[in-house]
């Protein structure tokens, strides 16, 4: 080990396994350059500890000090008092143990079950320990940025990531989107899922401009044979000056009562309303919303509605909210082709579908498209998976299916009912997991929250979005408080089963003409010549 | 060990486990206070912090007498009295803080206290810098109950051995870091010894 670069900053000098330890730090190192997050390593007699930096205090040794300040105008006193009569103390969080013991020499750090024995030294973490915990970038993980204040590389394993669903969560205007980015090119780059992302602002399959009204390139262009773009709105595809593959329309047909039964808020439908939509198709099929747009003859409507049992205003309810969706452009009493079946085919060829919304990304769009498709998508998937199991043949690859606004599809009033609610809870069975973006966690169904594998957190303000995300992991309030210490952009804390303990990182730079680059493996030459000439085209 | 290089100070009249008295050769002629001296029997060396010096009438409870009236200063009474010089001695006292048994010096009492006779050295240079490698001394010094102040003496002591180094700040703050620590609670005390040591 390289003894230079080794930082010592103080010694244990309390604490317990469930609280944390008490760190005094040495007269040589200041509490100024403390920040919480940081990571230290602590050698005990036995074994390393790795732990994070959560609190930073000031002690002195003589309560009388605080009352009749020494000068410290004068240098050699204010020298000599610093680290002896007064001193920092940090609070540390250990979390794994990274050597000593078999275990973890065999399987990589291990999750502590004790703590350093008293008096142990404490040194600042160096590059080769972060690498030992997080891995180095290789051909499952994927470099997503850097530990804050440090240099190191920070790296995800793409394989973990996708064996859960995970969630990006954070105000407006903090990264999600752009961080999200990135963790679909990771995935492209491991080549361990399909991606479907429903696309609501159009960010991730073409061009879209920065806060800073940059123009920002996304996946489609940077892997141009891997990514296919599905349009529900054409004219603005065509107007952005998209190359889509493939125009989204759907048949009154393929909406079903669960679909409504999101949409409800949306539409202003009352609960009998949503329980008359049952009925109908239950009495008339696949066909019920084309019939019950049909239904012109007042006395063929009175018939059905006491045949049905629904009241008459319930039923003026209902037909309001499905006239909002029969005005939906995209939606036709029949459509030519399948979209769902063209979105398979693709993701079977091995490319990735965003799905674009253009201007039609009002909410009762978005869920009802979203929510439509994905049910039928992991019907699919679903049955191939049973297939497969029970002929012993390989399983699909994992698909992972992104979101923006989570909580319109996983709100605790809806999530029981939605497919995607669905897929939380059912975890990895089927081989398809989320990806879900939200501004407002605290909306999101705890269940829900609590099936979420790994969770990205970018600064959030409110208490109960923190409570939310946070909720079940153990360190909570330490985390806490190095989650509302992020700056409020481009600084986020990941934390959960792809990682081997919490991390508050700075995710990686991108939008520059540099960055693509570093975005495009290069064994992908090909691909990396086109996103050159691409830079070069946009760039000059 | 050569002694040629240290300078002889004076010789043990009086020595006990803790501290010894030495008298000087010249009246006047005390090492500065706090200053690191050693006197050695044939196995042990034992190093001393000088805490005290006095000059006083060679008999006890005789008093020199005022002698000055038709000099025209000071210096001329020595030279009209010359006895003067023979009537009179300079001692110095120093606490016993350590002892070099072998090559190995230890910061702590020796067996057994000096013998009388024995020559008083000033240490040098080298030597304080060896002895001041720990400053486990402090500890003694400030715990001992002494007819000087213990703030005067520690400090003294520490401006002495600075001395010796070239960096004598680095030193200071380090000996200074040591007396927070053992000092603790009283913040006043380590107050008026930092005022008394600061450049
Ligand atoms: N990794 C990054 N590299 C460069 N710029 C970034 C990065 N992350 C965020 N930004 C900047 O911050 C702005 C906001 O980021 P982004 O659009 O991802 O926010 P968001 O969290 O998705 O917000 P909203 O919830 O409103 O959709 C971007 O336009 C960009 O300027
Ligand atoms: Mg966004």
């Amino acid at each position: 080990m390289n003894q230079e670069n080794i930082q010592r900053l103080g010694i244990v000098v309390s604490g317990s396994l469930n609280k944390g330890v008490e760190v005094r730090l040495d007269s040589s190192a200041s509490v100024e350059d403390m920040v919480v997050g940081r990571y230290v390593t602590i050698e005990g007699q036995k074994r390393r500890f790795f732990g994070m930096i959560t609190d930073v205090s000031l002690g002195v040794i003589d309560q009388k000090l605080t009352l009749t300040p020494p000068d410290v105008s004068n240098p050699f006193i204010a020298e000599v008092i610093a680290g002896t009569a007064t001193y920092g103390t940090l609070h540390i969080l250990p979390m794994l143990t990274i050597s000593g013991d078999v275990a973890s020499l065999i399987e990589g750090p291990q999750p502590v079950k004790t703590v350093p024995s008293h008096f142990s030294t404490v040194n600042l973490a160096s590059d080769r320990d972060i690498e030992l915990v997080f891995g180095k970038e290789d051909k499952e993980r994927f470099w997503i940025g850097n530990p804050l204040d440090m240099e190191t590389k920070l790296c995800l394993s793409m394989e973990k990531l996708v064996e859960r669903s995970s969630g990006v969560f954070g105000k407006s205007g903090t990264g999600k989107t752009f961080f999200t980015r990135q963790l679909l090119i990771g995935t492209l780059q491991k080549g361990k899922a399909a991606n479907l992302i429903f696309d609501m602002n159009s960010e991730y399959g073409w061009e879209s401009t920065s806060e800073q009204g940059r123009n920002v390139k996304a996946l489609k262009q940077l892997f141009p044979s891997r990514v296919a773009v599905f349009t529900l709105d054409e004219e603005s595809s065509r107007r952005r000056r998209v190359s889509t593959d493939f125009v989204v329309r759907i048949g009154y047909d393929e909406i079903e009562p669960e679909d409504m039964v999101l949409l409800r808020q949306t539409l202003n439908l009352t609960e009998p309303a949503v329980e008359a939509v049952y009925q109908i198709y239950r009495r008339f099929g696949r066909n019920w919303l084309q019939e019950a747009s049909e239904l012109k003859d007042p006395d063929q409507i009175k018939e059905l509605l006491k045949e049905l049992g629904i009241h008459e205003s319930t039923y003026q309810n209902l037909q309001r909210g499905l006239a909002t969706i029969r005005r939906l452009p995209f939606l036709l009493p029949h459509s030519p082709d399948n979209a769902v079946s063209c979105v398979l085919d693709y993701l079977d060829r091995g490319i990735n579908v965003v799905l674009e919304f253009g201007r039609y990304k009002d909410v009762a769009s978005y869920v009802l498209v979203a929510n439509l498709l994905t049910r039928r998508i992991y019907a699919q998937y679903q049955k191939r998976t049973e297939k497969a199991m029970a002929e012993d043949t390989v399983k699909p690859q994992p698909l992972v299916i992104t979101i923006e606004e989570a909580h319109k599809f996983l709100n605790p009033e809806v999530a029981s009912q939605t497919i995607f609610g669905t897929i939380a809870r059912e975890m990895r069975k089927y081989n398809v997991t989320l990806l879900v973006i939200d501004q407002r966690p605290s909306g999101i169904d705890e269940e829900v929250m609590s099936q979420i594998g790994t969770k990205i957190a970018f600064l959030l303000d409110n208490e109960r979005d923190i409570d939310s995300v946070l909720a079940g992991v153990s360190g909570k309030g330490e985390l806490k408080s190095v989650l509302a210490k992020l700056a409020s952009k481009q600084q986020a804390l990941i934390f959960g089963h792809a990682v081997p303990m919490p991390v508050a990182f700075q995710p990686r730079e991108y939008g520059s003409a540099e960055s693509y680059k570093h975005f495009i493996p290069s064994a992908e030459t090909e691909i990396e010549k086109q996103a050159e000439k691409d830079i070069e085209e946009l760039w000059g | 060990m050569s002694t040629d290089e240290v300078q002889r100070v004076g010789e043990v009249v009086e020595a006990s486990t803790t501290d010894f008295v030495a008298q000087c050769y010249e009246l006047y002629q005390t090492p500065p206070l706090g200053s690191l001296v050693k006197t050695m029997d044939l196995t042990v060396e034992l190093y001393g912090i000088v805490y005290n010096a006095t000059t006083t009438s060679i008999e006890p409870g005789r008093r020199p007498i005022a002698r000055g009236r038709d000099e025209a200063s000071d210096d001329e009474i020595y030279r009209s009295n010359p006895q003067l010089l023979k009537l009179l001695r300079s001692e110095f006292s120093a606490l016993v803080v350590g002892h070099r048994q072998g090559d190995i010096l230890y910061r702590y009492l020796p067996p057994k206290p000096a013998r009388i006779h024995s020559f008083v050295y000033l240490c040098s240079t080298e030597e304080v810098k060896e002895f001041s490698q720990s400053f486990d001394f402090l500890n003694m010094l400030i715990n001992t109950h002494l007819p000087v102040s213990t703030d005067e003496l520690v400090a003294a002591c520490l401006r002495q051995m600075s001395q010796a180094y070239e960096d004598r700040h680095a030193f200071l703050v380090a000996a200074g870091k040591e007396l927070a620590i053992l000092l603790g609670g009283e913040f006043n005390q380590l107050k008026s010894i930092l005022g008394r040591i600061r450049q």
